[in-house]
């Protein structure tokens, strides 16, 4: 192992320019004569629109130009599409209604946008907006999936027949049902997954610029794929050529998925600023983000387990509603379906399941991916039926967990829901797990804290989830309209250093640190002397961007396939330079030898006879200059158990952390660092699901109450212990790295430990997310009753 | 438009600034510090958070005209003149105590007053001390790694 490559926890070149106030976010932009756009939101939930009345705004003080959802339907332009296609159980395909980035007709959330204001600053334009009048009709709303799927319910789209965009379905429904025929045992759990949002720290914000001499146009915009964006805005919503359009997505400041789609906004100010010949910059307000980011989770689950009588799992059966919002964000289709039931044989041998998945419309916000992505609502809704069936069955929780284990000698293994598991040992992370939590002494631990007035509780999950999303033909195949594949660009200059081009995008991931110390250890070279480019399509070729925890399992095998090509030609300069068969040269730690020998040239020699080819050989292109594109084979599979240990004040029903242990199989680490710190900033946003964050609304008005940090409990530091993390690795035996990914396991594994620590620690069957002090004091209430 | 002077990162500035604007307004848009960021517009969660007379002071709650006479350092003063970054900076880099970065100026101006003033702060200290921060990246815990590093040293 080099220094400074695989397994080294290198400090993070990112780190300077953020720590001393350098780092370039879109709000840092200003271009040159720009002019500010703001939005006129709906106050309303569901409302027919009777006329927008722009003529005060448009005589306000600095204004440039009032738009509306009449000029976007004369121009035929911002109608936002859904980047993935399900279909129902019947065959019928998903009811797709488009989003249009202005509305005219209705507006269907709190939020939705109905028009913009453009003026000479940021005030003006949302002064101006304030005096854009909106005459409304009101109708009444569909707030919650319960409502919206009641007969007689009122219609979000009017061709989304009961609010209902697909009702979808996965596995053997009569191999299911035989299971639970036969079952000693079944357990049923109806199970709420509160709805986040989530609030990545930097707003969003987007400047569109036009240059009218040329017909160039760049959007800045806080996005995690600015590839797609671009793709998205040329060949569907401003329907401009791709090649005069380039997107720049430069520091971005954090985005758990919600930076993933293209929003309203961006087309916007693209849109505008050709219409006025001038830059347009937006920058959104935290209040509006509420309204206008899309939300995640939301679903509304019934689960059942069969069991033969030793606890061994015979069947699983779901039945979901999953909250859509109001319009079809880009990947919400695949949220509540392929990214999520294929999940629900988690890390056990149940061989029959069956889920039932129906997703509707509602009058609130979109809902598409965050952190985790439909799996977390798998992990939760398996872990919480587990622990609740060891509970009825009286078999120890960690016990029925290893009983159920696909074991490390049955991989590949097949799950009944599509999936093949390429490799994992659940045993090795459990039992890891258990001794750093010293789960075997909390007995002793509850009996101090009863001591002190306290209720301690302990929970674990051991969770398997899907990554590095996946052959692109299976992605199609499932209704994915996109290719999943990414491209990595290895430019060695002359003096041998190299500056990498990746389609990824890094907004807090660390890419520029993991993959300099790829390079570095593949070529033999300082990681100082590696510098990585991404997020702006005039650089870097076309590719996926950053999601699902696919940077480095996607996109760093693109790089290692980048790299062997140059390694494949510096070997054949080599080889003339030293006069010696190719096949007699090999490459290591930076050199090219002569095998068995010690004549050699260095990287850097090659190099730069690549770039003055005077003794070269013949027939090779001068220049050492490579890209790869690389198609994943299979999902990878991170897995790992989390422990979760909880105090609760029996008095006020405050639930406190005091430890959590994770221990992840996320495969071959690269920096242990950065891995480390992706899991706590995962179990972080875990345990904020479980105990503190919800998107609530009022379920007559619509309204969204929980609308600010207010109303909105974010984790604060107080709010969680210091972690106890570990590793344990399988290698991904698809992937050339060995990678699995670690970006969202924190928030896959945390939720359910906690919330069966909860329920551990207060004596109760089942207590739905957030675990709130009231919700925790009543249930205390009940079961003292009872 | 009344006109203001105040120290910033140790240098003389005067500016004409409306009396609605903002310290933080005044701080990006007009003298191009975008170091300190804006997060929320209900004043909690501490992005922007810079000194003002060596006290930690979230700039979206002081209009500008405030700083008038007084002395304001933002994350770009934080470091010495030739780069060498302070305790708190140094003890964030070599602790990974941020990731995308954005919330990490407000946190080390917070950070580095608890540091001067309580040296020697502990877990649960430097926990409650960052509560008008929020990080929605790290978890927290190597952001409390780094403080108490910093806080080993007994310098801000
Ligand atoms: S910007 Fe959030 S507290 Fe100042
Ligand atoms: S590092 Fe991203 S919000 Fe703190």
């Amino acid at each position: 192992m080099a220094q400074d490559g695989i397994g080294a926890a290198m400090k993070r070149k990112e780190d300077l320019r953020f720590l001393t106030g350098k780092g370039t976010y879109v709000d840092d932009i200003n271009r040159p004569g720009q002019a500010w756009a703001a939005f006129v939101r709906s106050p309303h939930a569901h409302a027919r629109i009777v006329a927008v009345r722009t003529e005060a705004a448009r005589k306000a003080p600095g204004v440039v130009a009032v738009l509306t959802g009449a000029d976007l339907a004369a121009d035929k332009v911002g109608i936002l599409p859904a980047g993935w296609l399900i279909h129902s159980k019947d065959g019928s395909p998903m009811v797709e209604p488009g989003h249009p980035a202005l509305v005219a007709d209705k507006v269907r959330h709190v939020g939705d946008q109905v028009a913009v204001v453009v003026a000479e600053t940021r005030d003006q334009a949302r002064e101006a907006a304030g005096l854009v009048e909106v005459e409304y009709q009101e109708l009444a709303a569909a707030v919650t999936v319960t409502q919206a799927v009641a007969p007689g319910a009122p219609l979000v789209h009017d061709q989304a027949k009961a609010n209902t965009c697909y009702d979808w379905h996965l596995g053997d429904k009569a191999a299911t049902d035989a299971a639970f025929a036969k079952a000693a045992k079944v357990v049923t759990l109806d199970l709420v997954n509160n709805r986040l949002i989530p609030n990545a720290m930097e707003p969003r914000a987007a400047i569109g610029e036009f240059d009218r001499a040329t017909g160039d146009l760049t959007l800045w915009t806080t996005s995690q794929n600015p590839h797609l964006i671009r793709l998205l805005l040329a060949a569907f919503t401003l329907g401009v050529p791709e090649h005069k359009l380039r997107v720049v997505a430069p520091d971005v400041g954090g985005g758990f998925g919600s930076k993933i789609f293209h929003y309203a906004e961006d087309f916007t100010v693209l849109w505008a600023a050709r219409k006025i010949g001038r830059p347009v910059k937006w920058t959104n307000t935290r209040s509006e983000a509420f309204q206008s980011d899309a939300h995640g989770r939301d679903h509304v689950t019934h689960v059942e387990l069969a069991l033969d009588k030793d606890g061994k799992f015979l069947g699983l059966r779901e039945r979901t509603l999953a909250n859509m919002g109001a319009y079809l964000s880009q990947f919400a289709p695949s949220v509540p379906t392929y990214l999520h039931s294929t999940l629900l044989a988690g890390c056990y041998t149940t061989p029959a399941i069956y889920a039932e998945v129906r997703a509707v419309f509602t009058n609130t916000v979109p809902v598409d991916a965050y952190r985790g992505a439909g799996r977390p609502e798998a992990s939760y809704l398996l872990e919480r039926i587990v622990d609740v069936a060891a509970r009825e069955m009286g078999i120890d929780r960690v016990e029925i967990r290893r009983r159920n284990f696909i074991q490390p000698s049955q991989f590949p293994y097949q799950t009944p829901v599509a999936l093949q598991y390429d490799s994992g040992d659940y045993g090795a992370t459990l039992d890891e797990a258990l001794k750093r939590s010293d789960w075997a002494g909390f007995e002793k631990r509850r009996a101090e804290a009863r001591g002190r007035g306290k209720l301690r509780g302990i929970g674990i999950s051991t969770y398997v989830e899907a990554c590095g999303i996946a052959p692109s033909a299976v992605v199609g195949a499932l209704g994915g309209r996109v290719g999943l594949w990414e491209s990595a660009h290895v430019r060695v200059h002359p003096t041998g250093t190299v500056t990498l081009f990746t389609g990824t995008h890094s907004h807090g991931q660390s890419h520029e640190t993991t993959f300099a110390q790829l390079i570095a250890e593949k070529l033999g070279i300082p990681f100082d002397n590696v510098e990585v480019v991404h997020g702006d399509t005039a650089k870097s070729a076309f590719a996926m961007g950053t999601y699902g925890s696919r940077s480095l399992a996607v996109g760093g095998s693109a790089i290692v396939q980048a790299v062997d090509k140059i390694v494949a030609k510096g070997r054949k300069i080599a080889a003339h330079l030293l006069e010696a068969g190719e096949g007699d040269v090999e490459f290591r730690d930076g050199k090219f030898t002569v095998k068995g020998t010690d004549r050699s040239k260095s990287f850097g020699e090659v190099a730069l006879t690549a770039y003055i080819p005077h003794n070269y050989p013949a027939g090779l292109e001068p220049g050492l200059e490579e890209g790869a594109v690389y198609d994943p084979k299979n999902f990878t599979f991170p897995a790992g158990c989390h422990v979760c240990e909880v105090e609760v004040d029996p008095d006020t029903g405050t639930v406190q952390v005091v430890g959590f242990t994770a221990v992840d199989d996320v495969g071959i680490v690269i920096n242990p660092m950065i891995v480390e710190g992706q899991v706590h900033g995962g179990v972080t946003q875990g345990i904020g699901q479980a105990l503190l964050e919800e998107a609530l609304y009022d379920d007559t008005s619509g309204q969204l109450l929980s609308g600010s940090f207010l109303g909105y409990n974010m984790p604060r530091a107080a709010d969680v212990p210091s972690f106890r993390v570990g590793t344990k690795v399988t290698a991904c035996t698809h992937n050339p790295l060995g990678v699995k990914g670690v970006g969202e396991v924190g928030a896959i594994g945390s939720p359910p430990a906690v919330i069966n620590a909860v329920c551990d620690a207060i004596g109760v069957r089942h207590l739905d997310m957030p675990a709130t002090p009231e919700r925790v004091w009543r249930a205390l209430r009940t079961a003292r009753k009872a | 438009m009344p006109a203001i002077s105040l120290k910033l990162n140790g240098r003389s500035v005067t500016a004409e600034v409306e009396a609605r604007t903002l310290l933080v307004e005044l701080l990006r848009e007009r003298l191009g510090l975008t170091g300190t960021h804006v997060g929320c517009d209900t004043s909690q969660c501490g992005a922007c958070t810079v000194h003002v007379d060596g006290r930690s002071v979230k700039s979206c709650t002081m209009l500008a005209v405030e700083a008038d006479g007084r002395e304001v350092t933002t994350i770009e003063g934080l470091a010495a003149a030739d780069g060498t970054l302070s305790p708190v900076q140094a003890a964030f880099r070599e602790h990974h105590g941020l990731q995308c970065g954005f919330c990490t100026p407000g946190m080390v101006m917070s950070a580095t007053e608890l540091v001067r003033r309580n040296p020697g702060a502990g877990e649960r200290e430097i926990r409650e001390w960052l509560e008008g921060n929020l990080c929605r990246c790290t978890g927290y815990h190597n952001i409390v790694k780094a403080v108490q590093a910093a806080a080993q040293t007994g310098r801000g």
